[in-house]
C-alpha cells in the first residue's frame, strides 16, 4: 500500500504508518508522499480505517509506528506550524448550533489568520450561503452545514486540505462546487487529502490513489 | 506562516463561550441556583435558631460552593467534544492549553463568580456576622477559580467516557479537599475576629499553583480523550 511517484520535494510524507484499535489492526506499512499541487484520494471499504488514517495524518491520533512529516519536519514536534497550514473537514461539521454561520467562521478562522468580515462573506458567497449567514447553525440543513465547512476551508488560506467525505449531504451543484474548489486549490499549488467513496471530478495528472484494506 | 497572537486567541475563545452561555442563561445559572437552594434549605430544615445557624454557616457555605462547582464541571467540555468543535481547537495553531484556559475562565465567570457575589445574601440567611462577610467573599474569590481549574483537568480526562459523571466527582473531591478546609477555616476565623491573612495567602498560593499547572494538564488530558 504505497503511493510514491512524481518529481519535486514532498511537502507531506507518511512513513511506515501502522494503527491498531484494540485487538484489530486497521492498517500497516502505509507510505506516501504528496507534493505541491497534488491530490491523494484514499479509498477502501467501510471500516478499513480511512478516517483513522486522516486523524493520524492531522495529528489527532498517535500511530503505533511511523511518523508524519510536513516540509521534512515531524508533525508532532512542529504542531503549530503544521496546523496553521492545514484545514481539516471531518465527519462532524464542528459548528456551534447556537451561533450563526458567520459567527462560527469568525471564531474558527480568527484563531488561525487575520481575516476581515469581507473575506468571510466572500467565502460564504462562494458556497451560496449569503442569504443564510445570519441564521443560527441549528436551522441550517445538513447540506448547508457542509457548505459552511467548505467555506471554512476556502477562507482558511491553508495549504493542505484534509477532507473526509466532503460530498456527503451535498446536492449535484454542491458536488460540482467541491470538485471546482479542489481543482482551483491544486492550481494554486495547494495539497488535498481526500477520503471519498465516489470518484472525484478533478482532472487526472495531479491525482493519486491510496487503497486501504 | 503567521497566525494571531495568544492574547487575541484567548479573547476570541472567551467571548465565544460567554456568548454561548448567555444564549442558554438558564443552564449557566444552574450552579448558582443549587448554591442558593441548598444554603437556604438549612434554616428551614434545622431549627431557625441564630446560634445554631451561625455555628454551621462556614461549613454549609463552603460545602455548597464546592458541590455547586462540581455540578458545573461536568458540562465544561462535553458539548464541544460532542459537536466536533474541540477537534478544531486541537487542530488550530494556537496552544490547546491556552484555549482550554480561556474556556475555563469563561466557565468560572458564569458559575464561580456568581457564587462569590451571592455569598453575602446566603450568609445573611445563615446569620453569618457582617464582619465575616468580606473575608468569606475574598476566600471564595480565591478558591472558586481553583475549583473550576481542578474540575477542568478532570473533565478533560473523563470527557471521552460516555458516563463519566460519577467518576468525575470521585476524581475532583480529593484534590479540592484542602480548599474546603482552608476556606471554611477562613470564614470561621473571621467570625471569631482572628487574623485571616495566613489562610488567604495559602489560598492565593494554591490558586497560583493551579493557574500555572492546570492548563498543561487539561491540554494533555484532552489530547488523550480526543485520540
Amino acid at each position: 500500500m504505497s503511493a510514491t511517484q512524481g518529481n519535486g520535494a514532498a511537502l507531506l510524507e507518511g512513513k511506515d504508518l501502522e494503527l491498531w484499535r484494540g485487538e484489530q489492526r486497521l492498517f500497516s506499512k502505509v507510505n506516501f508522499e504528496l507534493r505541491a499541487g497534488e491530490l491523494l484520494h484514499i479509498v477502501g471499504p467501510n471500516g478499513c480505517g480511512k478516517t483513522s488514517l486522516l486523524r493520524v495524518l492531522c495529528g489527532l491520533t498517535l500511530p503505533e509506528t511511523g511518523d508524519v512529516y510536513w516540509r521534512g519536519k515531524k508533525v508532532l514536534r512542529n504542531r503549530a506550524d503544521f496546523h496553521a497550514s492545514t484545514c481539516y473537514l471531518g465527519h462532524r461539521e464542528s459548528l456551534k448550533a447556537d451561533l450563526t454561520a458567520e459567527e462560527n467562521l469568525v471564531f474558527q478562522l480568527g484563531l488561525r489568520a487575520w481575516l476581515s468580515k469581507a473575506d468571510i462573506h466572500a467565502a460564504l458567497e462562494k458556497v451560496g450561503l449569503t442569504k443564510r449567514r445570519t441564521v443560527p447553525a441549528r436551522s441550517l440543513s445538513a447540506g448547508q452545514k457542509r457548505r459552511v465547512s467548505l467555506a471554512r476551508a476556502l477562507a482558511s488560506g491553508a495549504r493542505l486540505w484534509i477532507l473526509d467525505e466532503p460530498y456527503t449531504n451535498l446536492d449535484i451543484a454542491g458536488r460540482e462546487l467541491v470538485d471546482q474548489m479542489m481543482s482551483e486549490h491544486l492550481q494554486r499549488d495547494g495539497l488535498v487529502l481526500l477520503v471519498a467513496h465516489q470518484a472525484h471530478g478533478v482532472g487526472a495528472g495531479v491525482t493519486r490513489r491510496l487503497e486501504l484494506g | 506562516m503567521e497566525w494571531p497572537g495568544l492574547g487575541s486567541a484567548f479573547w476570541l475563545q472567551l467571548t465565544r463561550d460567554l456568548r454561548l452561555a448567555f444564549r442558554h442563561i438558564g443552564q449557566a445559572a444552574n450552579p448558582l441556583m443549587f448554591f442558593v437552594m441548598v444554603t437556604t434549605l438549612f434554616p428551614l430544615a434545622l431549627s431557625p435558631a441564630p446560634e445554631l445557624l451561625m455555628a454551621i454557616a462556614p461549613g454549609v457555605i463552603w460545602v455548597s460552593a464546592l458541590l455547586a462547582s462540581l455540578l458545573a464541571a461536568e458540562s465544561l467540555f462535553r458539548q464541544d467534544v460532542d459537536d466536533g468543535t474541540m477537534e478544531q481547537l486541537a487542530l488550530s495553531p494556537q496552544p490547546l492549553s491556552l484555549l482550554l484556559l480561556a474556556k475555563t475562565t469563561a466557565h468560572w465567570l458564569m458559575t464561580g463568580l456568581p457564587l462569590v457575589l451571592m455569598a453575602p445574601v446566603v450568609g445573611h440567611a445563615l446569620f453569618l456576622p457582617a464582619e465575616a462577610v468580606p473575608a468569606t467573599m475574598l476566600a471564595l474569590l480565591l478558591a472558586t477559580p481553583v475549583l473550576s481549574l481542578a474540575g477542568a483537568v478532570m473533565a478533560a480526562l473523563t470527557v471521552g467516557l460516555r458516563r463519566g459523571g460519577g467518576l468525575l466527582s470521585l476524581l475532583i473531591l480529593p484534590i479540592v479537599m484542602p480548599i474546603l478546609i482552608f476556606g471554611a477555616r477562613a470564614t470561621d476565623m473571621s467570625m471569631q475576629g482572628l487574623d485571616v491573612t495566613g489562610v488567604m495567602y495559602l489560598l492565593a498560593a494554591v490558586l497560583l499553583l493551579a493557574v500555572s499547572l492546570a492548563p498543561a494538564g487539561m491540554a494533555a488530558a484532552m489530547r488523550i480523550s480526543l485520540d
